[in-house]
Formats: C-alpha cells, structure tokens, sequence
C-alpha cells in the first residue's frame, strides 16, 4: 500500500508539473502578450516601459527559469491582471471551486444512489419513471442545465440566478455569509449535479440488480432477514464497487462541468480565473490555475482509488487483494 | 426506440444540410424594428396556415403586439419584407431565430461530425499500431493517450484555443476548432481500439493472412480495424454530444465562432446573460436542440447495453 501511495505521489507531482508548465509556455509563445492588451492608448514607448517593470522583455528560457526558481520557494508569481501573488490569488478562487465541487458531489449521491437502488430492485411504475428520469438526465449537460437553471431562477425569483454572495456581502457577520452562501450554492450545483445523479442511478440500478440476484442475498432471506434489509445490508456493499469506481472518472467531467457552470452562473471559481488569465495572456496565473487544476483532480483521483479499495473487504483486513 | 433514434437523427443532419431551402430567412439579415420580437403563432385561414403580423407596442420595453386585423402568409408561400414572420421569435439584433437555427445546426452539427470522424479516424489507426506493433510503439501511443484522458477535457480545449490568435475568420475557426477535437478525442478511441486489436492479432484468421503473405498496413486496415467496428461506433456516438456541447461552449464564451455566423454556440452566447434569459426565452432554442441531440444520441448509445445484460 505505502509503495503503491509514493507511485501515485510522483505521478501526481509530474502531473502537476507538466501541466503548470505546459500551460505556462503555451501562453507564452501565443501570440500576444499581456502588456500588448492592455490600455488601448498607450504608446509603444510606454508598452517597452510596461514589459520591463514586469520582466515580460526577457527570454523564455529565462523567464521559464526563474518560475521554476521561485516554485521551489512556493513562490508561484505574480499575477499581472490583478497584482497579486498568484499563490493566495489562487486559493481563494480554489476553495469556491471546491466548494461547488462538493455540493454538487454530495447532491448527485444523495439523488443518484438512493434511486438507483429503488429502480434497481423494485418492479412497476416507480421503476419506469426513475429510468426516464435519469435518461432526460443524462442529455442535461451543465451547459444547458445551468442556462435552463438561470432562466428558472429569472422568472421565478426561486434562487439568485448568479454569483456566490450578495453584492452587500462586505459587512455581513459568519452566520449571515453562510446563509448567503447556502441560498446560491444549489443552483450552480444543481446544474453540475443533474448528469451525474443520473449516471450514478443508471449504474447503481444495473449492479445492484445484479447483485440482487447472487445467491447470498437469497440465502440471506432464506434466513429470515426481511427484503429491505437484505438488499442493503448484503446486495448493496456488493453492487457498490463499479459505482465507486465511476466517482475516480467523474472527477475529471465535474472540473469540465464546473468551468461552464462558473461562467454561466459568475461563480468566482478558478475556471473564470483561468480563462480571464488566459485571455489576459496572465501566464503565472495560468500557469497557477493549471497547476491548482491538476492537483484537485490527482487528489480527486487518488480519493476516489483509495475509497475503491478500501470497499473491498480483502483490501481493508490487510489481505493482498 | 433505437432504431427511431437513429432516424431521427439522421433527419436532423439532412434538415441541417439543406438548411439554405429550408430556413425561411439569411441567417444574418436583420430586420431592424424587431429585435426580440416573441415568437408568432400560426394559425389556419381556411387552407393556408397565415400569422398575425407583430406591430411594436413599447419601444422601451421591447413589447409586440399582434395585429389582429391583419393577416400574413408564411414566409415559404409568401414573402413580405415589411412584415417577416418569426415562427421561434427574433434574437437582439431581429435576425429570425428559426432561421438561425437551421444554419446554425449546419455549422454546429457539421463541425462535431468532421471532428467525430477525424477523432475516430486518428483513434482507430493510432490504437491499433499501438496494439499491432506492441513494444515502444506501443508504450509511446499509450502514454500519450492516457496524459491526454486524464486531464479535463474543456480545459485542455480552452488552453489550445486560447493562445491561438483570438480574432479568425469563420473558415480557420472551423478548421482550427477541428483540429483541437480531434487531439482531444482521440485517445478515447484509441485505448478500446488497442485493446480489441492486442486481442484479435493472435487470432487465427490473422496468422491465415500473414501466411498468405499479406503485409501488416493491410492485415491492420482489412482484418484487425473492422474487428474494432462495435467500438468506434460507440466512441461515436460518445463523441459526437461531446463536441456540439464543446462548440458551444468555445462559442459561449467567445472562443469560438465569432457573432455573425450562425452557431448553437454563437446564438446561445446571445441569449445567455440573465435579464435576457428572462424576457426573451425563446433565444434559448439552441440550447433546447443541443439537449435534444444529446438525448437522441443517449438513446442510441444506451440501448444495445441494456439488451447485453
């Protein structure tokens, strides 16, 4: 297991790596740079004087060089759009991410599983209906679920239609922030959650259907455990590996998701952070984002990995699996 | 079910190519005193379906009025400039939505099914090289696909996009836009394609044609690609939802196509912000026939699964 962690480790760090600086010369060698698009009205004089207060007139080795330098130090730079350090600039768009990220998670598997289970094994009308349901479900990408969300939102005044706070949000106490909070989160995270809850509930209705069918649960009811309990106490551990397995490759479609649902909804995120350091040709702030990026998703992946072994009984008693 | 799918998936593609017949106006021509007017109900005279023409109510609130007393023909009988008929409404500049629809998906559908093929076209040979060959070949092909399937695919896609030159005409935006796809796509071919192909290669109708004597690009592209035939139209039908939501994504933010040309993408970064989205719904029609693609190709994809198990 140790051995198995410091593999997924290193691969992680060269992830991480890789991308950050992937993402880092690209900006730079597009065409463009930051200093060319900002204030229409300057002259070239003044764009020269721009570049080289902030070091945009040396090289790309040179420039590529003194990143890697500062990295060392956790120095990740500055941003040139919003003059601050990368690093906390970052973190704070990170944490909002995350957030979302998480509620939306947390929707999907409260909806996704609960029905899976139902529509995976029971019979009749109830049935039917969850599996049209989830088969709309799965056609309502976040693009389109976010602006149907919004157009909701608009007409019926339900949710805020966008951000992640009120305007007023400055002089608001703890309690009063969280609430505010609370009241914006759900329909960004709806939207993000919609496809996933029904993915979870296609995949969870087949495996525990099959699961159903093993002869343990029979025999278990051949015992006297009552129908509810047996399916949940014995079918559904069972039917729980390919459904675990499937959050390792959501994490992936939840970042994807995440970015259109941020610039649909203003969600302060760190997809809108990339894409406003993108099209600023912001290149530590890209390569900032992309390193963040890279590390939600190794550890999304590694999470998922270890939840997945940890459900299989022989990994958990410490037998070799 | 599936077969209905596919068939009327198949009409939406022919509606989108002969889109110019169909649409009843230029995707672009603007009719100046009717921006956002809502979309006009038909309604039978006697044999011909006519509609009320709008008259403009309150030029501050942008609100129409349907002028009772009079009557217009539908734009594919009669044409009548002062009066233009918008069956699905108009969007902010007053350019007919339907229209704009039926092009739009020429361009939106279009794109997605050159990249789909492109993508399964580079997936399939790479895989199978990869698999064919084995060795370093193999290793290489598979590391690089599975660098790209880790990472999320729309960022890698905004990354590609963005630091290439922002302002294009349409046709290198198309070309380009492709391009991108296809990098981003392959590796989801390729990996199945490796693994049917890394099986089938043992197979003995193989060593039957290698002792013939055939040569190993035909042994790939004659024996061991058609073997894989289940698989790309899997990937396929996965792909192709994909990349219209892609596009329209790109498009969304102002990546992608720029405003004149007729996209999903284009029309729904128009309609997108929240008073709009409001007041003016139906400018999300785009969005309503991207979900009903998606739908359509779900049905297909999930279908043959359900009959396995």
């Amino acid at each position: 297991m140790g051995r198995y962690l410091l593999t997924r480790l290193g691969f992680a760090l060269l992830l991480i790596f890789v991308v950050s600086s992937a993402a880092l010369l690209l900006t730079r060698i597009a065409p463009g740079d930051f200093a060319e698009l900002q204030g229409v009205d300057l002259s070239e004089d003044e764009r020269a004087r721009l570049r080289a207060d902030l070091g945009l007139d040396r090289s790309l080795a040179e420039q590529y060089v003194s990143w890697l330098g500062g990295l060392v130090r956790f120095d990740f730079g500055r941003s040139l759009l919003y003059s601050r350090p990368v690093g906390s600039l970052v973190g704070e768009r990170a944490l909002n991410t995350a957030v979302l990220a998480i509620v939306a998670l947390a929707m999907a598997t409260l909806i996704g599983i609960p029905l899976g289970i139902y529509s995976g094994t029971r019979a009749g009308p109830g049935r039917f209906i969850v599996r049209v349901f989830s088969v709309i479900g799965l056609s309502v990408p976040p693009l389109i679920g976010s602006l149907a969300l919004v157009f909701l939102a608009a007409r019926t005044g339900w949710f805020p239609a966008g951000g992640m706070t009120s305007a007023s949000g400055m002089d608001m106490s703890w309690a009063q922030w969280l609430a505010d909070l609370a009241r914006h989160v759900p329909l960004p995270a709806l939207a993000l959650a919609i496809p996933m809850a029904a993915t979870l509930e296609r995949l969870q209705s087949e495996s525990i259907e099959a699961a159903a069918r093993e002869r343990f649960v029979a025999a278990s009811r051949a015992r006297g455990v009552d129908r509810v309990r047996s399916i949940l106490r014995h079918a559904w551990p069972v039917s729980l590996r390919p459904v675990l397995g499937l959050y390792g490759v959501m994490i992936g479609s939840l970042f994807s998701g995440s970015f259109v649902v941020e610039v649909v909804t203003s969600w302060p995120g760190l997809g809108r952070l990339m894409f406003d350091a993108l099209k600023a040709r912001d290149l530590f702030l890209v390569a900032g984002c992309a390193a963040t990026g890279a590390l939600f998703l190794a550890a999304g992946t590694l999470i998922a990995d270890l939840l997945l072994a940890y459900s299989d009984p022989r990994v958990r008693s410490g037998e070799r699996a | 079910m599936i077969r209905r799918a596919g068939l009327f998936l198949a009409a939406l593609t022919l509606f989108a190519l002969i889109a110019p017949w169909l649409a009843p106006y230029d995707a672009s021509e603007a009719f100046r005193g009717f921006l956002h007017a809502p979309p006009m109900r038909p309604h039978l005279d006697g044999l011909s379906p006519v509609v009320h023409p709008l008259v403009l109510a309150d030029r501050l609130e942008q609100r129409f009025e349907a002028d009772a007393s009079r009557t217009v023909r539908l734009p594919w009988v009669e044409r009548d400039a002062t009066a233009p008929v918008f069956l699905l409404g108009a969007d902010d500049f007053g350019r007919d939505v339907l229209s704009r629809l039926l092009y739009g998906a020429r361009t939106s559908l279009g794109l997605a099914l050159v990249a789909t093929l492109g993508a399964v076209l580079i997936g399939a040979l790479a895989g199978a090289w990869a698999g064919f060959r084995g060795g370093w070949v193999d290793d290489a092909i598979m590391r690089v696909a599975d660098f790209v399937l880790v990472l999320p695919v729309i960022y890698v896609v905004l990354v590609l996009r963005a630091v290439l030159p922002l302002v294009l005409p349409a046709s290198t935006v198309f070309i380009l836009v492709v391009w991108i796809f296809v990098a981003v796509g392959w590796p989801f071919v390729a990996k199945g394609v490796r693994a049917i192909v890394a099986v089938e290669r043992g197979r003995e109708y193989v060593q039957a044609a290698q002792s013939l004597g055939a040569r190993p690009l035909r042994i790939l592209t004659v024996h061991l690609i058609p073997a894989c035939t289940g698989h790309l139209l899997v990937q396929a039908t996965l792909l192709l939802p994909a990349f219209i939501l892609a596009e329209a994504t790109l498009s969304y933010i102002g990546l992608g196509f720029p405003d004149p040309v007729a996209s999903w993408g284009t029309m729904l970064a128009g309609a997108g912000n929240y008073n709009a989205v409001a007041r003016f719904p139906w400018t999300l029609a785009p969005a309503v026939a991207i979900f009903a693609i998606v739908l359509l190709t779900n049905l297909l994809a999930l279908q043959p699964k359900q009959n396995h198990s």
